[in-house]
């Protein structure tokens, strides 16, 4: 088929050394186990963003879920999704003192992201 | 706004009027209120939560004074029919059967859609969950839950390539709880997994800032593993992965919910995998809640049998624990929401679960022998599957090599599990790294967020807050399609909902849809065909056989088919008999009083049931003694000779004959029996004969000599009106 193993059950031989733990100690080991499990994607999840994660920080900006879109669309295009669209729209409207939404749409219809690609130096392709 | 009137239906357009401005009540999970020692009518409950203000019994609860026990798990109903206007009505029905968390599956195709949909399009096997929608349910859930009196948790999914999108959209809309489980997205939606995890991470934060409850997917292993009870291993594990990534991503423990599932059924010994299964897993997950969902994996559409598994695993729900109880119907083996199979769960989990009230009061599991050596071998394994993976390198490896949904029993591999890529499936590549002056100015973010560089405490006040903080700032889109939307499909059925025509309906309001039953004497695969040439010359549309049970392989089966009536009726036209009259106490008393009635009683034929009768009769169910009338009771299978000669020998004024059996009208031939006996005996025109039995219908008992004929929703109070009545016009025409 697809290659994966295929092993007979090897449950007693196999479950030895969980002999001597008693069902206290069976229990801390599971969530030890599942916990050194998820930590590493724990740790991938606080170090990166993904479109919808992008699109829900717009979302929460006031934005609607026809407008965050092409925002993020934007961002990807120039590589600067690495500091967050939420933050880009943030920068426009600080920098040209308009509102948040004013902001965003403004660079909908293609405006300032000259500006932030100098501001943020070009980011990341 | 208004509040319903019980009597009165919803108004589905005053529910979508002005949803532009609408705020929901409130946000979070709602647990039911446990009472310690309710009493309630004759009885006092362990396990039951407060009444209802308004609610509907299960059938049996007319012989208890309508009493409503509600089980203190919360309930859950399913419902999703494609079209949302339609299931407003159906999620009002289910509150009033016990139902305080509502689910709306979504439609085909929803996970893989990378945005939010918005509008109101129709869907298939669910509804498109969009922001309008979302909003005119919870609306109506905030007006039904103070028809009951009871919160009702409102639920969808966070899954899919949009799971944070939807997530925010649901922590806005007061959406109560959800299903969110990354590995669902990976082995069954063939999202990428990096991503699924990475996006999960924002998601349940954003559900944790809402007090949502999350569900997991786990079941799902469950319903796609080739032998489901050898998938207990991995359960225990997904439950695991999913429990602890969950909360270490924000959501409080107590919000996070168990989707345990008895992994297998009769005809296999399901007793001897499911319960030491869930005292294994409770063993283990002490902290988290339980939603004990029911087996799906060997369902079938024979609604009997499902019935019996829903109860067989609440029986593991009422000896271990539950704090949601689920219920699935039988149509999940015949893919239509028949809505009234929902109603029908939600009652059999009441049911069930008053029923066992109290039984860990009595009984006990034993911690020892069988249940101690497999409760103890399901950990271990558990414990050894994540042993592996992480010998292998961690979750996405273990996936890569097809860990997951293995048909072994773990250890055991048949090499036949559910393999990703971790570059591959929707969505891959998507995945940004975070530079170190990363920012997102919102509330509930998940993650590296560099607000220092701006010197703010809190991100969302850099923009003076947002959605969260200040709803205000939401934008509310109404439609986006001119065709496919609510308005659209409303006008086209506008003559049932607001003139007096009406049509039967399963999926969709006047959809025409029925269900007939048939037995016919031959085998399996001809009863089929046969049964669909009657459906047809019954006129129904599209027929279709959706259940078949072989009685025996020649001499017959059961077929139950489904079709279409292509007629309405105008309610305008029936003719409806006036209720009939029911006359006060002291009215009936003065009459017996001057009359001086006496009755002869008694279950006709060769008939053993009693209950009815005496109800009608004793005093202490409020029957014809207590106005004062007096009866001589004969017992049950009395011939009728004899009780018309105990009429003659005791000079009765009226006969009552019970008859309950109704095979080949037996009920309707004793009638008509009782009548001529009479008249040969010639005491007919100066006695009164009634017949009462649930098979009874007024009308045919008349026809069939009766003076009346008294039927199963009748009572003493019925009986002893129009007894005094007729005796009355019988006396005054003298």
């Amino acid at each position: 088929m697809k290659g994966y193993l295929k092993r007979e059950d090897d449950f007693s031989t196999r479950r030895k050394h969980l002999n001597n733990l008693t069902d206290e100690e069976l229990k801390n080991r599971f969530w030890e186990l599942a916990e050194k499990l998820v930590d590493p994607m724990l740790d991938l999840a606080k170090t990166h963003t993904t479109p919808s994660i992008e699109r829900s920080v717009l979302l929460r900006m006031g934005f609607s879920s026809i407008e965050a879109k092409p925002l993020v669309d934007g961002a990807i295009d120039r590589g600067l999704m690495g500091k967050g669209v939420g933050h880009l729209v943030y920068k426009i409207s600080e920098e040209k003192k308009i509102s948040i939404r004013q902001a965003g749409e403004e660079m909908i219809e293609g405006n300032h992201w000259d500006t932030l690609m100098e501001i943020f130096k070009g980011g990341k392709k | 706004m208004k509040k319903l009137i019980p009597t009165e239906k919803m108004d589905i357009r005053e529910i979508l009027n002005d949803l532009e401005n609408y705020r929901p009540k409130r946000r979070g999970w709602t647990w039911r209120k446990k009472v310690k020692n309710l009493k309630m009518g004759a009885f006092e409950f362990t396990n039951c939560s407060e009444p209802l203000k308004n609610s509907i019994g299960i059938p049996a609860s007319r012989y208890f004074d309508n009493l409503d026990p509600q089980p203190e798990e919360v309930i859950t109903t399913e419902i999703a029919s494609g079209r949302f206007e339609d299931d407003i009505r159906r999620m009002r029905m289910a509150a009033w059967h016990g139902a305080d968390h509502l689910m709306v599956i979504r439609t085909a195709g929803q996970s893989h859609f990378d945005g939010l949909i918005e509008g109101t399009p129709q869907g298939i096997g669910g509804v498109p969950i969009t922001r309008k929608q979302v909003r005119a349910q919870r609306k109506a859930c905030d007006l039904i839950e103070e028809e009951v009196g009871r919160p009702i948790n409102y639920h969808s999914y966070v899954s899919g390539v949009a799971g944070p999108d939807v997530a925010v959209m649901f922590a806005e809309e007061g959406v109560n709880g959800a299903h969110q489980d990354p590995q669902y997205n990976v082995l069954y939606r063939n999202i990428n997994m990096v991503r699924s995890f990475i996006d999960a991470a924002e998601s349940k934060k954003i559900m944790g800032w809402a007090e949502m409850a999350q569900i997991d997917g786990a079941h799902n292993a469950n319903a796609t593993a080739r032998d489901a009870w050898k998938v207990m291993p991995e359960l225990m594990v997904q439950h695991g992965l999913n429990s602890i990534f969950s909360y270490k991503s924000g959501i409080k423990k107590e919000n996070i919910c168990l989707s345990t599932v008895p992994p297998t059924a009769a005809p296999a010994p399901s007793m001897k995998f499911d319960l030491p299964y869930a005292v294994a897993l409770r063993d283990l997950f002490t902290e988290y809640k339980m939603r004990a969902q029911m087996n799906t994996k060997y369902i079938t559409s024979s609604s009997r049998e499902a019935t019996v598994t829903h109860v067989m695993n609440m029986m593991i729900s009422r000896l271990t624990s539950a704090d949601i109880q689920s219920t699935i119907t039988p149509d999940e083996g015949r893919n239509v929401p028949w809505h009234v199979y929902n109603i029908e769960a939600c009652d059999t989990a009441k049911q069930t679960l008053v029923g066992l009230d109290g039984l860990l009061e009595m009984v006990e599991i034993r911690k020892d022998g069988y249940m101690a050596k497999m409760v103890r071998e399901l950990k271990e394994r558990a414990v050894l599957y994540l042993e592996e993976m992480i010998e292998t390198g961690g979750y996405f490896e273990a996936v890569e090599k097809g860990f997951f949904v293995d048909s072994g029993n773990y250890p055991e591999k048949n090499g036949d599990g559910i393999g990703r890529k971790k570059d591959g499936g929707v969505g891959a590549g998507r995945v940004f790294t975070r530079d170190e002056d990363y920012m997102a100015p919102v509330t509930g973010h998940f993650g590296n967020n560099n607000i220092d560089q701006y010197g703010a405490k809190n991100p969302a006040d850099l923009i003076g807050g947002c959605t969260f903080e200040d709803p205000d700032k939401i934008v509310y889109i109404d439609e986006l399609d001119d065709v496919d939307n609510v308005n659209v499909r409303m006008a086209e059925n506008e003559e049932y909902r607001s003139t007096s025509k009406i049509k039967p309906e399963v999926e969709w309001l006047a959809d025409g849809t029925v269900q007939i039953e048939l037995f016919l004497p031959t085998s399996q695969r001809v009863a089929e065909f046969a049964a669909i040439e009657f459906a047809k010359k019954m006129n129904l549309a599209n027929p279709e056989v959706i259940h078949s049970e072989v009685m025996h392989i020649s001499e017959g089966t059961r077929v139950q088919v489904k079709g279409k009536v292509e007629f309405d009726l105008d309610l305008d036209t029936l003719v409806i008999p006036p209720e009939p009259e029911v006359m006060s106490d002291d009215e009936i008393r003065g009459l017996v009083e001057k009359y001086d009635m006496k009755i002869v009683a008694g279950t006709v034929g060769e008939d053993e049931h009693s209950v009815g009768l005496r109800e009608v009769i004793d005093i202490k169910h409020g029957g014809v003694e207590k106005f004062g009338m007096e009866v001589e009771y004969l017992g049950t299978s009395v011939p009728c000779e004899k009780l018309i000669d105990a009429a003659v020998e005791l000079n009765a004024d009226v006969v009552l004959a019970s008859t309950i059996i109704s095979h080949d009208d037996v009920h309707y031939k004793n009638m008509k029996k009782l009548h001529e006996l009479a008249i040969e005996k010639g005491i007919r025109d100066k006695i009164i004969i009634c017949a009462g039995g649930t098979q009874v219908t007024p009308e045919i008992a008349r026809k069939n000599g009766m003076d009346e004929g008294f039927s199963k929703n009748d009572r003493g109070v019925n009986v002893a009106s129009f007894l005094v009545k007729r005796k009355k016009e019988m006396m005054e025409n003298k």
